[in-house]
């Protein structure tokens, strides 16, 4: 019997040791007997793959049926296994879903549907926090702190960064001096505010953390100039200083 | 004289006396089929009778050889149904084991059902039935509501069974009920001893089941009702608890606030099983405080579960002190658990035997596992986030450290993102023990990321190192060359799952020649066609069943098949009327499922399956 035949074989050295790549080709071990080591074999198994998320993909989109066509066309050239194309295999695409896997119980799995729905540490809340005078927006999730104070450090450390990175105009470059950086932040004159949904821009500070979490959408980091409604030239003044 | 001759003047009382220190059925099988007089005392002796597929035999058989049955394991549908790869309505009725079992006078003490169909007649007819009913189990089964239980509840109180449920504590005598897919809202029983709701899909309950309990009722030993998502009356449940001084697991769901939870906890320092409730809560609270005194009498816990969601952090802490005693810990449910706060947690679990747990723990955490959990014999890692891509929680990295770390290792289940096959080849030198080895790559074809090669190797280095290896599930990027790893190592192999794998019949066929003690087989998704199916086909009467779906085998094959082997029940399940009576013997079969019996094709079977 074959496999028989193969133990014999196998209990040689270099033959029984399982190592990294295989000895000879995918499943034909028929050439090993001759000594000779034809690697061949394309992955049927991953075209049977391919064909599955093919019919049985729920959500399917375009690039997806194009993916699974392109690889259905790779196969028959592919696979060399001891080198070859290795980086023709392709994970799913995202949400892609094959029927019954992974192997998880519905119980579990509508166990996990529920708390990622209800929204755990996977929901995330970005906004868009602005600090007058700085080039360019950040985004923070706020889900990421647990309060006021941890923001606050944050936001702090988020934009002091703007001190390291070199710049090319000179009003950025007054901007980012460190020193007039941290003035500002630590000065009465920094006030945070943030947009909430209703549109209205609120001081940051006065509702409890959770409640400006779910409704906070974004946040901006005014001059304290601005924050009680004086003129722009004021404002003006402010940028100019050095 | 021999020895033969000596046994043949043992009188029968002694040999049956013998028998009784024959636990499993496997060994009174084998004893069974020495010679016609061990065969007759063995099964008049038999009380627990166990079998693995519920159409393998009928239950009037069943009953004639073993008139004294006491206690009956029934096992229904196949194990992919678990996977919702069998449609609902397949089959698996345990109405007719009932009735059987009823019109003989069988003496039912407790009844074992996994993934069956149970309807509320069933139930009915159950309660009526058996005076003696002192466990019924339940496991992923559906088909019965309330109106079942209540059923057996209410009848079950006829007998006055007080004294014989304490007497039998020990022996977990009681109605345990695991259920599934029910609203319970259950009318139990003074000699209820156990009720045990495991991992059940139940539909929002109004809350009042647990009040049903009497007041006379103070034999409860274990109360498990995880799995509902209803509320329950705390009232009634501090009240019960309070009542039942022999009350030694309880696992609360959800719906049970912490308060709640350090209550029962003052009532109950004798527990040695607790599943939390929700979990959270403000630590600096008074009843925070309160539960971690409560906790620390607790001494006797040795198995936790439940639903700890960490919302604030420092409210872990209270359990540390319980923490050092663990044998098992399952926090597969708890997916709000941020990985450091689960690491400081495991730190002081150095005595666990049982971990099931979420990958967010991470390779890290798993990492802090292996080097404190020294006793560890079974790991379950589970995925926590299966509908997206997922980020790379656990990868290779913690399974090598865990089978680095924990010596005891031999069963383990693994969901992650990747595998490579040195890792699986180190793992297999850490831990030659294994006896059940799963392993699930999210991506079901996925090769080794460092090589970009087949998982062969690495599981060739498991079947080849774990010589007592019983069950394997592969997953992962695989050619044949893995089965005939396989075929040629694991000699101990009695389940083995497939997906997704091979490239041609060899590989199908290396397993079915050389797996001996095969009872199990079940693949989806891959290459094999007829060829290995028909090569052997004696081989399958020696094995419980063989699920092959999404394969290349034909119709013409699978009537081949059942028209070779009469004794063989080959059903091909036809969902979506891709075959009727016209097909073509060369069309695909979508989904098969055959198995051994002794008793014929099944006369339930719905219309979209065909025995052939």
């Amino acid at each position: 019997m074959e496999v028989g035949q193969k133990r014999v074989n196998m209990l040689g050295e270099d033959e029984t040791e399982l190592r990294l790549g295989l000895p000879g080709g995918g499943g034909d071990h028929v050439a090993a007997k001759n000594g000779t080591h034809t690697a061949k074999g394309s992955y049927n198994g991953k075209r049977g793959f391919n064909e599955t998320m093919d019919l049985k993909l729920k959500l399917s989109s375009k690039e997806t049926a194009a993916a699974t066509v392109d690889e259905g066309k790779d196969l028959p050239k592919e696979r060399n296994l001891l080198g070859g194309s290795g980086d023709s295999v392709k994970p799913p695409p995202a949400k892609a879903q094959v029927v019954g896997w992974p192997p998880v119980r519905s119980f579990r799995r509508n166990i996990l549907a529920q708390k990622s729905s209800t929204g755990g540490h996977e929901d995330a809340a970005f906004v868009k926090v602005s600090m007058d005078g700085a080039p360019y927006l950040r985004k923070v999730d706020l889900k990421m702190y647990k309060s006021y104070q941890e923001l606050s450090d944050a936001l702090g450390n988020m934009f002091s960064s703007f001190t390291i990175g070199t710049c090319g105009s000179q009003g950025m470059k007054d901007f980012m001096n460190e020193s007039k950086l941290m003035d500002l932040l630590n000065s009465s004159d920094y006030v945070p505010s943030y947009e909430d949904k209703d549109g209205d821009w609120m001081h940051v500070g006065d509702v409890p953390w959770e409640m400006f979490v779910d409704s906070c959408k974004r946040l901006r980091i005014m001059k304290g100039t601005e924050a009680i409604g004086l003129a722009p030239r004021a404002m003006e003044k402010c940028k100019n200083r050095s | 004289m021999c020895l033969a001759y000596m046994m043949n003047y043992f009188p029968e009382e002694v040999l049956e006396h013998v028998f009784d220190f024959l636990a499993s059925h496997r060994d009174r099988n084998a004893v069974s089929l020495v010679c016609q007089s061990w065969y007759r005392v063995e099964r008049f002796s038999r009380e627990k009778v166990f079998i693995g597929n519920c159409y393998a035999i009928i239950p009037e058989r069943v009953i004639a050889r073993f008139p004294r049955v006491r206690s009956l394991t029934l096992k229904g549908k196949p194990h992919f149904a678990d996977f919702n790869l069998v449609p609902s309505d397949w089959g698996g009725f345990v109405l007719p084991w009932i009735e059987a079992m009823a019109r003989s006078g069988v003496n039912l003490e407790e009844l074992r059902l996994k993934r069956m169909v149970v309807s509320d007649e069933s139930l009915e007819l159950l309660a009526r039935s058996f005076p003696n009913l002192r466990s019924l189990v339940l496991v992923s089964c559906e088909g019965f509501t309330t109106d079942g239980l209540a059923a057996i509840a209410s009848n079950c109180s006829v007998t006055p069974l007080g004294e014989l449920a304490i007497g039998d504590a020990d022996a977990m005598v009681g109605l345990i009920l695991v259920l599934a897919m029910i609203t319970p809202k259950v009318a139990l029983t003074l000699f209820l001893m156990e009720l045990d709701l495991q991992e059940n899909e139940v539909e929002d309950c109004r809350g009042q089941w647990l009040s049903c309990f009497p007041d006379s009722c103070t034999s409860l030993v274990s109360l498990n009702f995880a799995c509902l998502k209803g509320e329950v009356n705390l009232a009634a449940l501090e009240r019960l608890v309070a009542r039942n001084h022999n009350l030694r697991s309880l696992r609360l769901n959800h719906a049970v606030p912490l308060d709640a939870l350090q209550k029962i906890l003052m009532q109950a320092p004798q527990l040695v099983d607790l599943g939390t409730g929700s979990y959270v809560h403000d630590p600096d609270s008074d009843t925070y405080n309160k539960l971690k005194s409560a906790v620390q009498k607790c001494t006797s816990i040795r198995s936790l579960s439940g639903f700890l969601e960490d919302v604030a952090p420092r409210c872990l802490p209270a359990i540390y002190p319980i923490c050092l005693n663990l044998t098992s810990l399952n926090l597969s449910y708890a997916s709000l658990i941020h990985s450091s706060e689960l690491i400081k947690l495991i730190h002081h679990c150095s005595q666990l035997q049982r971990l099931w747990i979420l990958d967010c723990i991470g390779d890290k955490g798993l990492g802090v596992v292996a080097s404190t959990c020294k006793e560890l014999q079974e790991l379950r890692v589970f995925p926590s986030d299966i509908y997206g891509v997922g980020s790379a929680v656990v990868t290779e990295e913690g399974l090598v450290a865990i089978s680095a770390g924990c010596p005891k290792l031999n069963s383990i289940l693994y969901f992650c993102q990747q595998m490579t096959n040195a890792a699986l080849i180190t793992v297999a030198k850490n831990c030659p023990n294994f006896i059940r080895f799963r392993l699930c790559t999210l991506n079901p074809t996925i090769p080794d990321p460092v090589t970009m090669q087949p998982l062969d190797e690495g599981f060739g280095a498991i079947v080849q190192s774990c010589k007592g290896l019983k069950r394997l599930s592969l997953s992962g990027l695989l050619t044949d060359q893995v089965f005939l790893y396989i075929g040629m190592y694991a000699e101990q192999l009695e389940m083995l799952s497939v997906a997704f794998a091979g490239n041609s019949d060899k590989g199908m066929l290396y397993v079915l020649n050389g797996c001996k003690k095969l009872k199990k087989l079940e693949i989806r998704d891959s290459p094999f066609g007829n060829v290995a199916l028909l090569a052997d086909v004696g081989k399958y009467e020696t094995m419980r069943s063989l699920w092959m779906s999404s394969c290349e085998v034909t119709l013409g094959a699978c009537k081949t098949l059942a028209k070779k082997m009469p004794r063989l029940n080959v059903e091909v399940i036809n969902e979506n009327d891709l075959i009727d009576a016209s097909s073509d013997d060369r069309q695909k079969v979508e989904k098969m499922y055959l198995y051994r019996t002794l008793v014929g094709p099944r006369e339930d079977a719905p219309e979209f399956v065909w025995t052939l």
